[in-house]
């Protein structure tokens, strides 16, 4: 087991009353497992997502991640669990505009402590075939680059969980087919746990497992 | 150590793409107008310190109005003590038909005792260390008296009676005082021509030095004998009281020029808040990500506390540098007033440009960076999340608390602290609610303007706050500008011209009572109506109200000085002209008596009034006289004029000198060369070329605020480039949303102009209001003028502002309109 949640809720607080994201979802995901996240936009994807990597506290329920109990911890105790176990993909990238791509990579190693970050960043870029591209800017890149770079910043701390919010949504359909290779292909030889936030239905089916959510609720947990 | 190494790539990165750009140079212009200053007067400090051994050019000295007592060098010869005397007054020297007030400093052999003298063979040559004094028959005489008169090494001066050889260009003596205004320069003659010249008799006003120089066991047993054998009028001075008047003079200048130039740094102080505050919401996503990838607040916080302090480090260092560097200018400017060559200066400015740029990056950019530590880590999901923000009141009272800090580093008194901090809380209050006023009417005018102007008078009354930051600061440094340009001139030139056409223009001085017929003969020789001629009796101040002076402990320096010198007394039978009583009543014209009338500013600073003695020593007896009326006197007047006036029938018995003062045409001039050469040991004063170098000092002066000032202007710019920095965004958006909708690039770039010089227009307007507002108060309050607006102020403010902020503005943002409207859409 890597990540469990117990009836996690998440409530927020509008103009109109208190909205309901997230109502008593429940599940349990085992290491290696690649799951796929589906909803339509509102049901609360990225809201489970961000409970599940610590990013947002819940209203309710519990979260795990390995051995860490994430609700127990404060912001900076989730901050080094993160650190230590997990990796993420966005949409948008998120590459800091000032940093090279190898030092883009070194970020989250420098962040861990580790001292050889420069020479297992620079390794991580030649996994994902952008050893020509180490000293350029982000603006530099193009897309398909981009998110290149941040498979390489994923998985380079070899973390134990890896969420990817939409990690194609940004790219055309070639480019987005090879990043996704790259991406499964990275993460079977690595044996991490995979947790995606998607739309796209082809992506959902490369995984061994799919939640969909519907206004809040978990409504179908199923193995491909 | 991953902090540093994060915070330096961060800001390497920063610094290329231009995103701590204007923040680095707000920085660079507060550290570099501060130290400007620091630099300056470190090396004038510095100059006084390393004369203050040689200031007396001697161990010891003693001052007299009268030739010291023979006795004290035979005992100081005893004593194996080297001995020199120095005999200095004021008197006009001649060139050809040119005379030229100067400082006459006739020494003995073996001057100075301590130090040396540097003299130069000609004008331009260098100079050399002399062992000597000038032989008998030649002078050396400092570079501005050559310039003046037109002179050359090798022509001939008239002292008095003489003719001297000049041989010499005197460039330094020990005993010439640094950091302070010497209007007369100096002539350094032989004490053995002096009385071949005439020109001291009994009665001139002059002053003797002894200078005794020898062992410090010797010279501390001399000093004892001495001490008994002093008289009143001699005084003995050592090292620990010489200069005591320069260094007031020059804590006074520094602290002075320090408040300039503290404008510039709160100015830039505001450029880096708003720098400050971009940067942080540019790093908000940059944190997230961060926070996500699992780095700790405590990091995050690390990280903006190394980028402060490696920003505070760079540009304290660059900005001390280019401080250094402006220094330079100042001392140019001031190089006559401060007379001789500085020394180079001290390493402690440089801390202090340290200190100041970590001062004001943690008063004005610490909160905005700290509070990044705080951005939800969520954000990176969530783009709406809103940004941390500041509490108002935490940025206000880091600011505040570090400007007063700062003010009170400079000022060092708590009073002066509380004046200064009111003072500028005032000025600001009015300042912002000015800029309030005009951006609101610039707001209401929109309606009946073309679209351009639409365009630029909107955006101004949309970013009011910082519209208005912009116009107090470029406003302060016009205004700042106008004043000492344009009103300064103009208060002066409307003084000369307020003064009557046959105004005094000359003063005569140390006629002697036999020579007063044969004076008046001169003047009536040459169809001069011969002026009235007050008699003068030199006398010292021994008690106020019985008690001696030396028990009386006087705070007020005007007060202390009268004091501690020579006081000049006249009488009268009538009340003089030029003065009109404010207490007590004047004497009956046939009265004889004791009665002293005082003027009312010395009145004021001993704290005297009607019914109080005054008991002076005249020739070294007593007299005692009793106030019966307090007079205002008009100085500008030019007649002769005196703090003390006796009653008629008491100190005529004194010895007595006459003074004049008289209107004689430039060309009729001849008639006082006549006078100077046939009374040698009268002195004639021209006031038109003291006015003229007194003027001089002044330009030379207001040159070294205005520059100081400079620093004020470009603080404004930077602040424009921080407020343009800080509305790129918003502003490249709108400029591909126009041109998306069909605007040329020239009309949106006719917008940004109009805004811009819209912008400059109510800088200028308030420069002009406040120049205008502060050149009447100055008009009655001091000169006593009406003071009719001048063209150049009312107009030369907006004019200025508008091409200033204009082109600057304009400059600094035109890339907004050259990037194609798709990029930024599509961005």
């Amino acid at each position: 087991m890597v990540l469990r949640a117990e009836h996690l809720g998440k409530q927020v607080s509008s103009p109109e009353g208190t909205l309901t994201i997230l109502d008593d979802v429940s599940l349990v995901i085992p290491k290696g497992q690649t799951v796929a996240v589906l909803g339509a936009s509102g049901a609360g994807k990225s809201t489970l997502l961000a409970l599940l990597a610590g990013l947002d506290d819940p209203s309710s329920g519990r979260v795990w991640l390995r051995d860490h109990e994430l609700t127990a911890l404060d912001e900076d105790g989730r901050a080094q669990v993160r650190a230590e176990h997990v990796g993420f993909m966005f949409q948008s990238f998120h590459l800091l505009p000032s940093l090279t791509a190898l030092e883009n990579v070194m970020l989250p190693l420098e962040l861990a402590g580790r001292r050889d970050a420069r020479t297992a960043a620079r390794a991580a870029l030649v996994d994902v075939g952008l050893e020509s591209r180490v000293s350029h800017y982000p603006r530099q890149l193009s897309g398909g680059e981009k998110q290149r770079v941040a498979i390489a910043r994923a998985f380079v701390t070899t973390p134990s969980v890896l969420f990817a919010d939409e990690p194609t949504g940004n790219l055309d359909a070639h480019t987005g087919e090879r990043v996704l290779n790259l991406l499964f292909e990275m993460n079977r030889q690595r044996q991490t746990t995979l947790v995606l936030v998607t739309h796209d239905e082809a992506l959902a089916a490369r995984c061994t497992r799919r939640i969909e959510l519907d206004a809040g609720r978990l409504s179908a947990d199923r193995m491909n | 150590m991953a902090a540093l190494l994060y915070a330096l790539r961060t800001l390497a990165r920063d610094w290329k793409s231009g995103e701590i750009g204007v923040l680095v140079v707000a920085l660079l212009v507060a550290v570099g107008s501060l130290t400007a200053i620091a630099f300056f007067t470190d090396r004038v400090s510095k100059g006084v310190e390393r004369q203050a051994t040689e200031v007396l050019a001697a161990d010891l000295r003693v001052r007299s109005s009268d030739e010291p007592n023979p006795d004290f060098f035979v005992e100081a010869g005893a004593r194996g003590l080297d001995s020199a005397r120095v005999l200095a007054f004021p008197s006009v020297v001649n060139f050809g038909d040119e005379g030229q007030l100067a400082a006459l400093r006739a020494v003995s052999e073996g001057y100075p005792l301590r130090g040396a003298l540097r003299v130069a063979d000609d004008l331009f040559s260098s100079a050399y260390v002399v062992r000597d004094i000038p032989p008998p028959g030649e002078v050396w005489a400092e570079s501005g008296l050559l310039a003046r008169l037109g002179m050359a090494v090798g022509d001939t001066l008239q002292v008095g009676a003489v003719e001297l050889r000049l041989t010499r260009v005197l460039e330094y003596r020990p005993d010439q005082s640094v950091g302070f205004v010497a209007l007369a320069p100096t002539v350094l003659m032989n004490l053995a021509d002096i009385p071949a010249s005439g020109l001291v008799v009994p009665g001139s006003r002059v002053t003797w030095a002894a200078l005794f120089a020898g062992g410090d066991a010797e010279i501390a047993r001399f000093r004892a004998w001495l001490e008994p054998e002093l008289v009143e009028g001699e005084r003995l001075q050592d090292l620990s009281d010489a200069g005591e008047q320069v260094t007031g003079a020059i804590d006074r200048a520094q602290r002075f020029l320090t408040l300039a130039s503290l404008v510039s740094v709160l100015l830039a102080a505001v450029a880096v808040a708003m720098a400050a505050r971009r940067y942080a919401a540019r790093h908000v996503d940059s944190v997230a990500l961060m926070k996500c990838l699992g780095a700790p607040q405590r990091f995050v916080l690390q990280v903006g506390l190394w980028q402060l302090t490696l920003l505070a480090l760079v540009a304290g260092v660059l900005g001390s540098v280019i401080g250094w560097l402006a220094q330079f200018g100042i001392a140019w400017l001031l190089a006559e007033l401060v007379g001789g060559a500085l020394p180079a200066p001290g390493w402690l400015p440089a801390l202090m440009g340290l200190v100041t740029s970590l001062a004001v990056l943690t008063g004005f950019a610490l909160p905005p960076i700290v509070q990044l530590r705080t951005v939800a880590p969520l954000r990176v999901l969530r783009r709406d999340l809103p940004p941390p923000r500041v509490a108002a009141w935490v940025s206000a009272t880091t600011a505040i608390g570090v400007v007063v800090l700062m003010l009170y580093w400079v000022l060092r008194d708590l009073r002066l602290l509380l004046v200064v901090v009111g003072g500028i809380a005032v000025l600001l209050a009015a300042l912002v609610l000015a800029g309030w006023l005009l951006v609101r009417v610039s707001g209401r005018l929109r309606g009946g303007v073309g679209v351009s102007w639409r365009y630029g008078l909107a955006n101004i009354s949309r970013r009011g706050g910082e519209s208005i930051t912009q116009v107090v600061a470029f406003g302060l440094g016009l205004m700042v500008l106008l004043l000492l340009t344009v009103v300064r001139n103009d208060l002066l030139d409307g003084w000369r011209a307020s003064l009557p056409e046959d105004a005094p223009n000359n003063f005569i001085i140390n006629v002697q009572p036999e020579e007063l017929a044969s004076v008046r003969e001169i003047f009536r020789a040459n169809d001069i109506e011969p002026p009235v001629f007050s008699p003068l009796v030199r006398a010292r101040i021994s008690h106020l109200n019985g008690v001696p002076v030396r028990e009386l402990e006087v705070t007020d320096p005007d007060g202390r000085g009268l004091l501690t010198r020579e006081a000049n007394l006249s009488w009268s039978a009538p009340l003089p002209a030029s003065n009109t009583l404010v207490a007590g009543r004047w004497w009956a014209e046939d009265s004889r008596g004791t009665e002293v009338s005082i003027e009312e500013g010395i009145a004021q600073s001993l704290g005297l009034g009607v019914g109080d003695t005054l008991g002076f020593s005249i020739a070294g007896e007593p007299l005692t006289g009793q106030i019966t009326s307090i007079r205002a006197v008009a100085w500008d007047s030019f007649d002769p004029n005196f703090f003390v006036l006796f009653q008629p029938g008491e100190i005529e018995e004194f010895p007595t000198t006459w003074i004049t003062s008289v209107f004689v045409p430039r060309d009729e001039r001849t008639a006082l060369l006549e006078l100077v050469r046939q009374h040698p040991s009268v002195s004639v004063i021209d006031l038109e070329s003291i006015i003229a170098q007194v003027r001089q000092v002044m330009d030379r002066a207001s040159l070294a605020v205005q520059y100081v000032f400079g620093f004020t202007l470009l603080a404004g710019v930077v602040v424009l480039l921080a407020a343009v920095q800080a509305t790129r965004d918003e502003r490249r958006y709108e400029s591909a949303m126009l041109r998306t909708f069909g605007a040329r690039q020239g009309v949106v770039l006719r917008g940004i102009v109009a805004e811009f010089v819209a912008l400059g227009l109510l800088a200028g307007i308030l420069a002009s209001v406040g120049a205008v507002v502060i050149g009447q108060v100055l008009a009655r309050q001091v000169f006593r003028l009406d003071y009719a607006v001048d063209p150049m102020v009312l107009f030369g403010g907006p004019i200025l502002g508008a091409l200033l902020v204009g082109i600057a503005g304009t400059l600094a943002t035109r890339s907004v309109v050259r990037t194609p409207p798709v990029q930024t859409l599509r961005a």
